[in-house]
């Protein structure tokens, strides 16, 4: 009896410190995963998703709290880009949670503007410059479009103007015929199958 | 070196642990549904099963036997099993962590996976020397992670397919496993004697 108690005890205590030495040599520091996710987020800390910004989305999205389909600034691309991180299926756009719209920056009228500090508050990468009862402007580069400085405004001074195309950032648009094919792939499928 | 080798048949496709000997079905219809988390589960059962099935013998060889605590094996055997899988799980989430996030549940539940625990037991009634423990347990994994991928690629095929209503989903998958199993049955006159 005493034995069998003491082999057992003996075993386990064995286990418990190679357990613990491997806890300490094998530690992870943060969560990869979560880096991972949050590189692909477009960073506009908008807090469409439903979570304070897009960190936060992306430990809900690690955790399994969050579907990848809940960054409409994201769109398309993004969605697919998170289903291969994480070998998910792409889902389509989450509608509830606003719909996708071209990338825009915000534009303040000046002449309006009366300077009360509420949009600078508001703006979650600290894009606007301004002090109290000065007029406040928009610093473009930094402007991720995400609309949060529009509902403060007592004066409805800032407008969301869309990014124009310059020779820089135009691309070739998708083909139209290609878009039907895709449409158009379940039934294809099936008919192979 | 021929008895290592007809271990490693004998255990792969003759007496196949899943299709044959029907153990580890648990993760064998859970983990197959995609070809990429197959993968992974059959790379992490493969080094659990065997490093668990030499160390299982150890401590039967030189803990148990000396002391003649035979009647403590399943116990330790479990003991032996969870601090592997513990192990594993802890250097899968420092060396992949997406496949720590891929796999999710099914790391841990390698614990209580029967093919594991199986291939301990099953070493000790047969009386198996180190090497032959460490063949059999190796044999064991790959014949697990054969069927598992092969699986997983048949699953794939089928999920894009034309399958009848009352047939869909896991119906279908378990008459495909039904049909592999009738398969590696045919294996049964490979070797004779």
């Amino acid at each position: 009896m005493m034995t069998a108690i003491l082999a057992l005890g003996i075993l386990a205590g064995l286990f418990g410190l190679l357990l613990g030495y491997s806890a300490i040599r094998f530690r992870v520091e943060g969560e990869p995963i979560v880096e991972q996710i949050n590189a692909i987020l477009p960073q506009t800390q908008c807090g469409q998703c439903g979570y304070a910004g897009c960190r936060p989305y992306a430990e809900a999205i690690a955790a399994g709290e969050a579907e990848i389909n809940q960054c409409p600034p994201g769109g398309e691309a993004n969605i697919q880009a998170l289903a291969d991180l994480l070998g998910r299926d792409p889902l389509p756009l989450n509608e509830e949670h606003g719909e996708h719209k071209g990338k825009q920056v915000a534009v303040i009228d000046e002449s309006t503007c009366i300077g009360c500090t509420l949009c600078l508050q508001a703006c979650p990468v600290d894009a606007i410059l301004g002090a109290a009862k000065q007029m406040h402007t928009v610093i473009a580069v930094e402007c991720t479009g995400c609309e949060l400085c529009i509902e403060p405004c007592p004066v409805d001074c800032i407008d969301m103007v869309p990014v124009r195309e310059t020779i820089g950032t135009w691309k070739w648009p998708f083909p139209e015929d290609r878009r039907e094919d895709i449409a158009q792939l379940p039934t294809l499928r099936r008919a192979v199958g | 070196m021929t008895e290592y080798a007809l271990i490693l048949v004998s255990t792969v496709l003759v007496n196949n642990f899943v299709l044959v000997k029907f153990l580890g079905l648990c993760p064998f219809m859970g983990v197959s549904r995609k070809l990429e988390t197959a993968t992974g589960m059959a790379l992490a059962t493969t080094f659990v099963l065997t490093l668990s099935s030499v160390c299982s013998y150890l401590a039967n060889h030189y803990l148990l036997q000396p002391l003649g605590l035979g009647y403590l094996r399943t116990i330790t055997f479990i003991l032996v099993i969870a601090v592997v899988v513990q192990f594993t799980e802890m250097v899968v989430h420092k060396t992949s962590p997406l496949l720590y996030q891929v796999l999710g549940i099914f790391l841990p539940l390698i614990t209580t996976n029967c093919a594991v625990l199986g291939v301990a037991l099953l070493n000790v009634q047969q009386h198996f020397g180190f090497l032959e423990s460490a063949v059999y347990g190796f044999g064991a994994a790959v014949g697990f992670s054969l069927v598992l991928i092969l699986f997983a690629a048949v699953r794939e095929r089928v999920a894009a397919a034309d399958v009848p209503v009352p047939f869909r989903g896991s119906a279908i998958a378990l008459i495909t496993a039904g049909l592999m199993s009738l398969a590696f049955m045919g294996f049964s006159g490979l070797v004779k004697g």
